[in-house]
């Protein structure tokens, strides 16, 4: 089992609802959020391209927040899912350095909080909060090793690209292009 | 300077028990959050109860659960819902925000003057407000008639409030979903085919194959069905053409951005009309077979060729033509779609006529792809005396004959008509606002607050303390959309349905739905007769069972699909189809138009261009509000707080600006915005436009988030181009320019 995501930027509109959803799905709290926008534009007017990407942990094969955790606290789960126990994290936030992707956030009760893949719905058979809220329906989720998934099914007719693979920490969050 | 009758009051005299109140509530919420432990809920161990959204017009439906605790936690689509099917838009998602807003209107406020001459607002009780309500509209109505009172609402309420008027012998309801509008592309389709387009709008962009976009940004205009089949249709190849002075998220997933010159859209619509006729690629069976006045169109665009839209429109030839080629590739399965906020250069019933024809040219009203036909329902009112027939209306108050073809009550309409210039025995006098915050609304702000200080009364219910409370005399605080039933969600689309509000929790402070405030005020007046229910659970059931429903069924469903009962969607080679025009046909040449003395055949007329040092002002929307009601939303505040204003790099650098640099407008009437607003530099906007998202620069403090953040596009909108066929207020002919400093900043 491999979950991983694929975010597909010529139907993302940017709107944000991914970033709300996850907010009041996870008790992330006002001025803090686990998934983000990013919008890149590209050339001068009127030759212009933008891409839009919904972004957030990639829930990497070889993360090095997991590596540089020296509690345990920052972990994996089933299906390769990076996690936080929230009491065991003692907020040393070596992790939140260590992550390419700025990907982590200290929330303000003392913890390092993240997304997590919406992994108790998945538990319940939905899809993360994100996923399942998307008005262009632009995300896709599921488990990789599963051919048949839509995440699988989306890659292998699609072309995409990881972010900054040079990093090497093997990101699971694809984004098609 | 002398005491005026009703000066604008901020809400700032709520008692400290009002305020600590607000604060417990607050401190109550917060505690629960960090309580409860990441992941020790889910979404089975909930309860949900439906409704429908109310943060704008396209009413999703949608369940509010509840986490163990009782506190409302989330708002998610309902998957049987056509409008949403089952994913909110962003503002849906953070509806939540509208709830828990601790700046939330918590008690009915009455204006009174203290010795000293100061007017202030004091809390009262609900049956002192309510008795103070009903001892001033029958003042007005004894001494002006009935027909003296007017309600604005935008929203469910008005559905309510609407009998208390009507029973006092009103008939002016003015909404500014119409002249603020989609008033103009009303009337365009009904006089082309014989039917308004409403909400949803038929458009069967789904299965469409080619979009054209024409100053319309879906995607940063959330109408979330809308945004959803946009987004299917990409992902079946559908060509997208957009037309705008500003790369929108839209024109960035477009096959064509054509970046026009602001107000010359009406000669690119009759140059593709031109191109489509000239090169006989027009659906002739079906122009034959339907439409009236094809020789006479043909005359008229005879001259139109691509080459006199280029100097016009800076589009060049050989894109017109490219692009009227795709469109026509894809007939039937096109769109040419009428947008929405149409109110741009009062031609602007004149422009969608234009685009109402090219539709019709191409085949694709009534062909899958194009707009499908829409099914209506209807549901019975619950029975109610007949109302008495009101003598006049505010048409009877502005000059004769003026926009002949509204086919609904005007806002700016109503507000022309209470100016003290309006005649003595034709003048509104009293109004009662629900949920429209005139002065950010109406374009031209000084004319509203000169019509509400000429009121002998004003109430002004709300959930919110919008800019439009200060000139109250009496606030009543409604409660959210989350904590009350309402009037049921009947809509058309491809097939009819209807939707249940339900509230999902008490309300919070002292706030009351309207169906409660409009019953109790009815007892008041003497107005029993239109309020035979006694609460809005057992009307709602009554009305359900009448269509073979019942509230416990919608309790359970929440939304519920209706059969279709006329026939197919589309028109097929047998159906015979029938137009409500006065020919019976589509009306390429509109005889109803020639008949009002207008022009029968779209012209197109140049619009004035900014002088020297100026900029076309554009506005619009950004996802994550409505308006201008959503900007103190916590949950959406925290992800848009302010507009910016952007601007062209060449234009930055001959003014010397940066990004994020903070800059005062100026418009061409000297009116400066009250606060500042960003810069944002982008290649995404052409050299002689501006553009800003609408809502935001309120200036009420009591709006502790939205409070002098960015600034209002409706101020710097004081040249308003009156559209002469129907009354709409086409906001898009004002220009601005950058003022780096203002004598003194707004400090009240
Ligand atoms: S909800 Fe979907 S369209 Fe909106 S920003 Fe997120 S990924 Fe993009
Ligand atoms: S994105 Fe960052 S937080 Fe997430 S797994 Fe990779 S390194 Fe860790
Ligand atoms: S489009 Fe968004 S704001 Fe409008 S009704 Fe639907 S969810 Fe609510």
């Amino acid at each position: 089992m491999r979950y991983a995501m694929a975010v597909d930027t010529k139907k993302c509109v940017g709107c944000a609802d991914c970033v709300v959803a996850c907010q009041t799905e996870n008790n992330v709290p006002i001025g803090y959020c686990r998934d983000w926008i990013v919008e890149v534009t590209d050339g001068t007017y009127p030759q212009l391209e933008i891409e839009i990407r919904s972004e957030r942990c990639n829930h990497c094969d070889n993360s090095p927040c997991v590596r540089c955790c020296p509690t345990g606290a920052s972990h994996y789960v089933e299906g390769g899912i990076v996690k936080v126990t929230p009491h065991e994290c003692i907020g040393c936030g070596a992790c939140i350095t260590s992550c390419p992707y700025d990907a982590r956030y200290g929330h303000p009760d003392g913890y390092v909080d993240k997304c997590t893949f919406c992994d108790h719905r998945i538990q319940d058979g939905l899809q993360p909060a994100c996923v399942s809220v998307c008005p262009t329906k632009c995300m896709y989720f599921g488990d990789l090793d599963d051919a048949n998934s839509e995440v699988s099914k989306v890659l292998k007719k699609r072309k995409f690209k990881t972010l900054i693979p040079q990093a090497g920490t093997k990101p699971q969050v694809y984004y098609l292009i | 300077m002398a005491q005026k009758r009703r000066d604008f009051i901020k809400i700032s005299s709520l008692s400290a028990a009002g305020l600590i109140f607000g604060a417990q509530q607050l401190s109550s919420a917060t505690k629960i959050n960090s309580k409860s432990k990441l992941g020790d809920f889910g979404p089975l161990d909930t309860l949900r109860t439906p409704t429908y959204c109310e943060v704008c017009f396209w009413k999703c439906a949608g369940w509010v659960y509840k986490d163990k605790e009782g506190n409302i936690k989330k708002v998610v689509g309902n998957d049987d819902d056509p409008n949403c099917n089952g994913r909110l838009c962003p503002r849906g998602t953070g509806g939540v925000g509208m709830y828990h807003d601790e700046d939330r209107l918590k008690s009915p406020l009455i204006r009174v003057t203290g010795k000293d001459g100061k007017q202030t607002f004091r809390e009262a009780s609900w049956d002192e407000a309510l008795d103070l309500i009903a001892k001033k509209l029958k003042a007005v109505q004894s001494k002006y008639g009935g027909e003296s009172l007017a309600l604005f609402s935008h929203g469910s309420g008005g559905s309510f409030l609407k009998p208390i008027l009507k029973g006092m012998g009103s008939n002016n309801f003015p909404a500014p979903s119409y002249a603020q509008c989609k008033g103009p592309r009303e009337v365009a389709f009904s006089t082309t085919f014989g039917e308004a387009l409403h909400s949803p709008e038929p458009t069967d962009i789904r299965d469409t194959r080619c979009l054209v976009l024409i100053g319309s940004h879906i995607g940063e205009n959330m109408h979330n069905g809308q945004v959803q089949e946009m987004s299917d249709a990409i992902d079946k190849g559908a060509a997208i053409i957009t037309v705008d002075p500003r790369f929108s998220t839209a024109a960035s997933k477009s096959k064509f951005w054509l970046p026009i010159k602001p107000s010359t859209d009406i000669a690119l619509l009759l140059t593709w009309i031109h191109e489509i006729i000239e090169n006989e690629w027009y659906d002739k069976n079906y122009v034959e077979k339907y439409t009236y006045g094809f020789e006479q169109l043909k005359a008229h665009v005879k001259n139109y060729t691509p080459e006199w839209a280029y100097g016009i429109t800076t589009i060049k030839p050989h894109v017109i033509r490219e692009t009227a080629r795709e469109m026509a590739n894809a007939s039937p399965a096109v769109i040419i779609h009428p947008g929405r906020h149409t109110t741009w250069y009062g031609d602007d019933t004149q422009r969608l006529r234009a685009v109402a024809i090219l539709n019709a040219l191409l085949g694709s009203w009534g062909r899958r792809g194009g707009f499908y036909i829409p099914d209506f329902t209807s549901v019975p009112s619950f029975p109610s005396a007949p109302f008495p027939k009101a003598e006049w209306t505010w048409r009877d108050a502005i000059e004769e004959g003026k926009y002949p073809l509204s086919g609904s009550d005007l806002s700016n309409g109503v507000i022309e008509a209470s100016l003290p210039t309006a005649p003595e025995d034709k003048r509104v006098r009293a109004w009662v606002v629900n949920g429209t915050n005139l002065p950010m609304t109406m374009p031209d702000t000084k004319t509203t607050v000169e019509a509400m200080k000429a009121l002998e009364f004003l109430v002004v219910i709300d959930t919110m303390p919008m800019e439009i409370t200060g000139y109250a005399d009496v606030v009543l605080p409604e409660c959210t959309y989350l904590e009350r039933y309402d009037a049921l969600r009947i809509l058309p689309g491809r097939f009819p349905t209807i939707a249940l509000r339900m509230p999902a929790t008490e309300p919070k402070y002292n706030s009351k739905p309207d169906s409660w405030i409009a019953k109790e005020l009815s007892k008041k007046l003497g107005l029993d007769q239109y309020f035979q229910w006694e609460t809005a659970e057992e009307m709602l059931d009554w009305q359900l069972k009448q269509v073979g429903s019942s509230l416990e069924e919608m309790k359970r469903i929440g939304v519920k699909q209706l059969p279709r009962a006329f026939g197919e969607p589309y028109f097929s080679e047998h159906s015979e189809p029938e137009f409500f025009t006065n020919t019976g046909k589509i009306e390429l040449y509109s005889t109803s138009l020639a008949a009002a003395g207008f022009d029968p055949l779209p012209k197109y007329t140049p619009h004035m261009e900014p002088p020297e040092g100026y900029y076309h002002l554009n506005y619009g929307r950004t996802p994550q509000h409505t308006f201008s009601r959503t900007a103190n939303n916590p949950n959406l505040t925290d992800l848009k707080d302010e507009n910016a204003v952007w601007v062209n790099p060449k234009v930055a650098k001959q003014w010397g600006l940066t990004n994020g640099q903070p800059i005062y407008l100026e418009n061409q009437d000297g009116v400066v915005t009250d606060f500042p607003i960003k810069i944002r530099v982008t290649e995404r906007i052409r050299f002689d436009s501006v553009y800003m998202v609408h809502g935001f620069g309120h200036n009420n403090k009591k709006l502790s988030r939205a409070f002098g953040k960015g600034a209002s596009d409706s101020q710097l909108i004081t040249r308003v181009l009156v559209d002469p066929v129907m009354g709409g207020t086409g906001m898009r002919g004002n220009f601005v320019t950058f003022r780096f400093e203002k004598e003194s900043e707004v400090t009240s």
